[in-house]
């Protein structure tokens, strides 16, 4: 049975696209409790007794099954951190969702701050998918700091879509990452900020096995007085392949820091980086413009087909 | 249908004053294949951009349909029912192909439909529809793809700015056969075409001749064409591809 109120339901709409209870494995939090959970033969979540968190354990093998972790915080002033272990095991295929969504209508600052860590067996692949999502009118601030840590076994690939469009005043999000020879770690970062919204993502791949490789590529759009960093940096500690890149819009007055980083320490590391930072292009608004569309509906269409 | 009055453009620069426009009127009917044609320089792509709105004219005055269109934006005069296919297309990243034939169309098509639109000007539309209108494409098919944009709004005036630019022989002997579908379809509409292209002069109603921002000749095909052979403002097709296709 999953106790949830309107306000939670609209979150987990945004945050894991869940419209109903979801199939497969789950576990919502919701103000910090739990709300709902649901194990499968081959997929366990057991909480966790030293700290707040929860186990996902996922059987050697298990193919085509998944798992749903949302967050959502509706009460202000709330401030949690909470660890989730990912324990992915040999050769199977899953897809995880997780992602946080806050509410906060009152004064005192809401936050949720989560450490991620997935250990993902010999040739398992993985896709994980995170959205953050921030709504409420107080002046409480919306704070989440996820924290991510990543060690692929052989062969494993993991697809990571880390997405953080609207609504979260502050966030320090820090991925690391350590693949063993042959595995492949791909990252899909979008994130908007408006407003006086603060936003750093921090990337550290570790490639250390041969034939490993990593692809982390950031879009974002920065508007108003945001600002935002990405720091990303990819080592090579054997023969690999690395490749990092940001792509940044910036509007209003906001400022984008982007600081590629990489470190070969091997003869045969092959590590490229790409760094863009611009504003929108006025002959893209006015082509949008010549099909009918007004300058705001131009630069909306633009920056959702960038961020899409 | 349109209906310049003594349009003027000025610039600016450390030079002094340009005139670049001077003092031009012209008017064109329904149902008109109009090519625009002269000397480089000349200012041909500045008036058709007068026209569309992206660029405000010094002085004079814009009817389109009776209605005086001189201060109105590019996306006005758009919805009002003219279209300009850019001479170098834009580039996305992120919109798709089909994303931008639906906000061309301004309806939900299916796929499917936005496919004609595609197909229309020789595209594989299953190849392309998904594609994003980024820096991954051509520049022949992006020019294509800008051109199917424009069919796909069939609006009463399309603008074309030297659409030959960037196409390949290939595609430039179905282009011809595009402009003529088109004129065939749209009875009410008009086609506005700057080129220098003999082949392009050769299916118009009307050829105009712009040299130093002035209208230096007007008439029916008949009449202009034979005084433009050999010159820079009717240039053969074989000149222009010498070499197997490639544009020079």
């Amino acid at each position: 049975m999953i106790k949830i109120d309107e306000i939670q339901k609209r979150l987990l709409r945004e945050v894991a696209d869940l419209h109903s209870v979801p199939e497969g494995a789950y576990n919502i939090r919701a103000n910090s409790g739990m709300a709902g959970r649901n194990t499968t033969a081959n997929i366990d979540i057991i909480s966790k007794e030293d700290v707040s968190g929860i186990d996902i354990k996922i059987k050697p093998g298990t193919k085509n099954e998944s798992v749903h972790i949302p967050v959502v915080l509706s009460k202000s002033g709330l401030k949690e951190m909470v660890y989730n272990d990912f324990y992915i095991g040999e050769d199977s295929d899953v897809v995880i969702v997780a992602g946080c969504g806050i509410d906060n209508c009152g004064s005192q600052d809401s936050e949720h701050d989560g450490i991620h860590r997935f250990y993902v067996g010999k040739h398992a692949k993985v896709k994980y998918i995170e959205k953050h999502y921030g709504s409420g009118n107080g002046k409480g601030k919306r704070i989440l700091n996820p924290g991510t840590e990543v060690y692929m076994e052989e062969g494993s690939s993991m697809e990571m879509e880390m997405v953080q469009i609207k609504g979260v005043d502050s966030t320090i999000r820090t991925t690391t990452a350590e693949l063993d020879a042959g595995a492949s770690l791909v990252v899909r970062e979008r994130l908007m900020t408006h407003g006086d919204q603060y936003a750093e993502s921090i990337y550290e791949v570790k490639l250390n096995g041969e034939g490993a490789s990593a692809d982390v590529v950031s879009r974002s759009v920065a508007k108003d007085n945001s600002y935002q960093k990405f720091d990303s940096k990819i080592t090579g500690n054997a023969p690999c392949n690395g490749h990092t890149e940001c792509d940044a819009i910036i509007m209003g007055d906001a400022k984008i820091l982007a600081v590629p980083q990489l470190e070969a320490n091997d003869l045969d590391a092959a590590l490229i980086h790409e760094a863009a930072i611009g504003k929108i292009a006025g002959e893209q608004i006015m082509k949008l413009m010549t099909l009918g569309l007004t300058e705001e509906e131009a630069e909306e269409q633009i920056i959702s087909g960038f961020l899409k | 249908m349109l209906e310049l009055k003594n349009i003027s453009y000025d610039v600016s620069d450390e030079l002094g004053q340009k005139e670049i426009i001077r003092n031009l009127s012209l008017t064109i009917d329904e149902n008109k294949f109009v090519v625009i044609t002269g000397p480089n320089g000349g200012g041909k792509s500045t008036l058709a951009k007068l026209i569309a709105g992206i660029m405000q004219p010094t002085s004079g005055q814009i009817l389109f349909n009776g209605e005086d269109i001189t201060n109105k934006s590019i996306t006005e005069r758009a919805n009002m029912g003219i279209s300009f296919a850019f001479q170098q297309p834009v580039r996305f990243k992120g919109i798709q192909v089909l994303d931008l034939i639906r906000i061309a169309a301004k309806k939900n098509l299916s796929a499917a439909d936005a496919c004609k639109y595609l197909s229309e000007v020789g595209l594989c539309a299953k190849d392309y529809i998904n594609r994003e209108v980024n820096a991954s494409l051509s520049g022949g098919e992006l020019k294509r793809i800008e051109i199917a944009t424009v069919l796909a709004r069939g609006t009463q005036l399309s603008i074309f700015d030297e659409p030959e630019a960037g196409i390949d022989l290939w595609s430039f002997q179905n282009l011809i056969q595009v402009f003529e579908r088109m004129q065939a379809k749209n009875q009410d509409g008009s086609i506005l075409i700057i080129s220098h292209q003999e082949r392009i002069l050769n299916i118009a109603d009307e050829i105009v001749v712009i040299a130093d921002g002035e209208i230096v000749n007007h008439g029916p095909k008949d009449e202009i064409l034979p005084t433009l052979l050999g010159t820079s403002s009717a240039v053969n097709v074989c000149n222009k591809f010498p070499q197997g296709g490639v544009q020079q």
